[in-house]
């Protein structure tokens, strides 16, 4: 429904003033002039694809998300000294051209620790992630699609494991666990971590499952499994998108935090592990501030990320939250004061004036 | 009416299941914590009192899963959470009680605080779209995406170690007798400062984008483009009509924070050693003290559920139309 705005070579023009309430809650353009479908073939470009790629704050994302991927894949090959290696010589050194990050007190290289760490937090965001993306999925739109006693129960148990608070949970098990692999960890965040994700996609599939289109499958005889993965999923495209982005994020955190707190096993590299050491060892009395605040810096750009990428799947879904104030010097000049109700909408040159 | 019965049907199934979330707990994790907490006492305890130990943390063999889990709800009636492994005789619920107040208050007026300032510079990020203030969204993602506890790091790094302004440790200055006086009050709130500004620095980004994206959804309704065709002034449009009705889902947001401000701050009181609940959680997790570990999650979880049941009471005051049934 979203790629109907144009973005490429453009002006923008404000269509919708305070008084020009745009079409529909979640109306994609706001005017008929600047949707593509309704212009003659020659003056219009083609249709652009991947207008979300266009989006800066999700390219900026993207962009970071692949690189902490990359380094995730060939840490262990391209880090300097191995994370476990001992040097006593460099104990707590500061920065240096052989210790890009300074060293621990044992002397251990800290840049090598958070580049072979990376893989351990990717690992576990992901997978959990995944596990727990699927689960809202089959959980929340069977819910929604199906009704009746099966919907009570799902719900039912959806705001159960949304009121329980997951974090405690998490530390409790984990730490009765007696020796907590990656997948314990893995299980136990995605097992707590699926509920929201399953109570938006239930009432979105709530509202579109009586839509017309829907109706129309149904009528035609289309399976359930049909209309639920051909006519229902794609339109779900953005929630479960969104969702999954939330949950990496949740267990990237939640793993970071279980490290910290010497809960989860601390033989595999990962950051929260580096600031655990940091922490036990009183890095930051002795202002040692390379020991623990690259490791942090790396948590939040990896949630930062991901926040940037899901930024732009809500532009994407929703245009009136389409940022203007990246456009903001080229709309003075233009002479237009973003106000209320305010949606740029872009048109092509040669219509600009209309 | 049915709306309502269906509430309370759920917060008493939430509450059985919370309740037996908890029991199974340690019935079903390996390892012993009697042994455990033989090994603790190493010679204190005598083998032959093994037994009533068994007994007491009611996980006597000789009575079937049923009996216990019966026992259990009972002891729970009774306001009893058992007794602790660490601090051997005290019962949990007394440790308990001497720290929720400090949790409580910490947390909740730093989440108060966040609300009312993240709602407040939302409110205006949504109505001056395009001003050069939207460059803060980015800058509120990143410190959102901070872990807490490392800001907590941070912050004691530079304020408490390297220009020593604030206190970090402990949640007031040791020696001073807790009372209503001034020295111990200045005590507490500068020993609340540091932690209290990690919760709304990285609490707030939420607030603030939540109220920013209602604020861009409710004022292109047509109430608001009315209430400045009729010549309002801007503030009166602004607050009166557009942010009254962008506050709603943030009010609901806000009464499900207030349970998260039990559960959601844990490692933070570790780090600054705040003697609150999650501190002592996390001391319970390190001495493997199993019924403390219980009495802390049942009463994070019915903190959670209270907040939850004032969630809707709140929303159903401020939104007729979910009263409607």
């Amino acid at each position: 429904m979203s790629d109907t705005v144009e973005t490429s070579g453009s002006v923008l023009e404000p269509t919708a003033r305070a008084t020009t309430p745009p079409i529909g809650a979640q109306g994609a353009t706001t005017t008929g002039s600047s949707s593509p479908r309704s212009t003659s073939e020659d003056v219009m470009p083609k249709r652009v694809r991947l207008v979300f790629l266009r989006n800066a704050k999700s390219l900026v994302g993207i962009a970071i998300l692949l690189f902490f991927t990359l380094v995730a894949i060939i840490g262990p090959w391209v880090a300097p000294y191995s994370p476990d290696d001992i040097d006593p010589a460099a104990s707590m050194s500061a920065p240096s051209p052989t210790h890009w990050l300074g060293a621990t007190q044992l002397g251990q290289d800290i840049f090598s620790q958070l580049v072979v760490g990376t893989r351990g937090v990717m690992v576990v965001g992901f997978t959990a992630g995944i596990i727990a993306t699927c689960l809202a999925v089959i959980i929340g739109v069977s819910a929604g699609y199906f009704g009746g006693w099966g919907d009570e129960i799902l719900s039912m148990l959806s705001n159960i494991f949304l009121v329980i608070p997951a974090l405690p949970l998490i530390i409790i098990v984990t730490s009765m666990m007696e020796h907590p692999t990656s997948w314990t960890v893995i299980l136990v965040i995605a097992l707590t971590g699926w509920a929201w994700g399953a109570r938006v996609l239930r009432s979105q599939t709530l509202s579109l499952a009586h839509r017309d289109f829907v109706e129309a499958a149904r009528a035609n005889g289309e399976r359930s499994w049909r209309i639920i993965f051909f006519e229902i999923m794609p339109n779900l495209t953005a929630i479960i998108a969104s969702t999954f982005i939330n949950t990496v994020v949740a267990a990237v955190l939640s793993e970071v935090m279980l490290a910290f707190i010497g809960v989860a096993s601390l033989s595999d590299w990962n950051w929260g592990t580096i600031l655990y050491w940091a922490q036990s060892s009183g890095a930051f009395q002795q202002g040692a501030w390379w020991w623990f605040v690259p490791a942090g810096l790396c948590v939040a750009l990896l949630g930062m990320s991901l926040a940037l990428v899901n930024f732009g799947i809500d532009e994407f879904v929703n245009p009136r939250l389409r940022n203007t104030g990246m456009n903001a010097g080229r709309l003075r000049k233009l002479g237009i004061r973003p106000r209320v109700g305010f949606t740029p909408v872009v048109v092509t040159k040669g219509r600009a004036s209309k | 009416m049915k709306a309502l019965v269906r509430k309370i049907i759920f917060y008493l199934v939430t509450i059985w299941a919370a309740v037996t979330v908890n029991f199974f707990i340690p019935r079903l994790m390996p390892g012993d914590p009697v042994q455990s907490l033989l090994a603790r006492y190493q010679g204190q305890i005598s083998a032959s009192a093994m037994d009533s130990l068994y007994v007491m943390f009611g996980l006597d063999s000789n009575a079937s899963l049923l009996t216990q889990y019966g026992r259990y709800w009972v002891q729970l009636f009774h306001g009893d959470l058992g007794i602790s492994f660490k601090d051997f005789p005290t019962p949990v619920a007394t440790i308990i009680g001497q720290s929720l107040p400090w949790t409580i208050g910490l947390v909740g007026v730093a989440t108060i605080i966040a609300f009312v300032l993240g709602t407040l510079l939302g409110v205006i990020l949504g109505w001056r779209r395009g001003s050069w203030a939207e460059a803060l969204i980015p800058a509120t993602t990143f410190f959102s995406a901070v872990p807490y506890f490392w800001l907590a790091l941070v912050f004691i790094a530079v304020f408490g170690v390297a220009y020593p302004i604030f206190p970090f440790y402990g949640s007031y200055t040791a020696g001073l007798i807790p009372g209503w006086n001034w020295d111990f009050i200045a005590s507490v709130v500068s020993h609340a400062f540091l932690p209290a500004a990690t919760i709304v620095i990285s609490s707030i980004a939420g607030w603030i984008l939540g109220m920013r994206n209602m604020m861009i959804t409710v004022s292109s309704e047509d109430y608001v483009t009315v209430a400045q065709a009729k010549g309002l002034s801007e503030s009166r449009v602004m607050f009166g009509y557009a942010a009254r009705n962008a506050i709603l889902p943030q009010v609901s947001g806000f009464a499900l924070s207030l349970g998260f401000v039990v559960s959601g701050t844990l490692v933070m009181e570790q780090v600054f050693t705040y003697q609150g609940i999650g501190f002592q959680l996390l001391k319970a997790v390190g001495a493997k003290d199993y019924p403390l570990m219980q009495g802390i999650f049942l009463i994070i979880t019915l903190s959670v559920l209270v907040a939850n049941i004032l969630a809707d009471i709140v929303y159903a005051l401020l939104d007729p139309r979910t009263r409607k049934d």
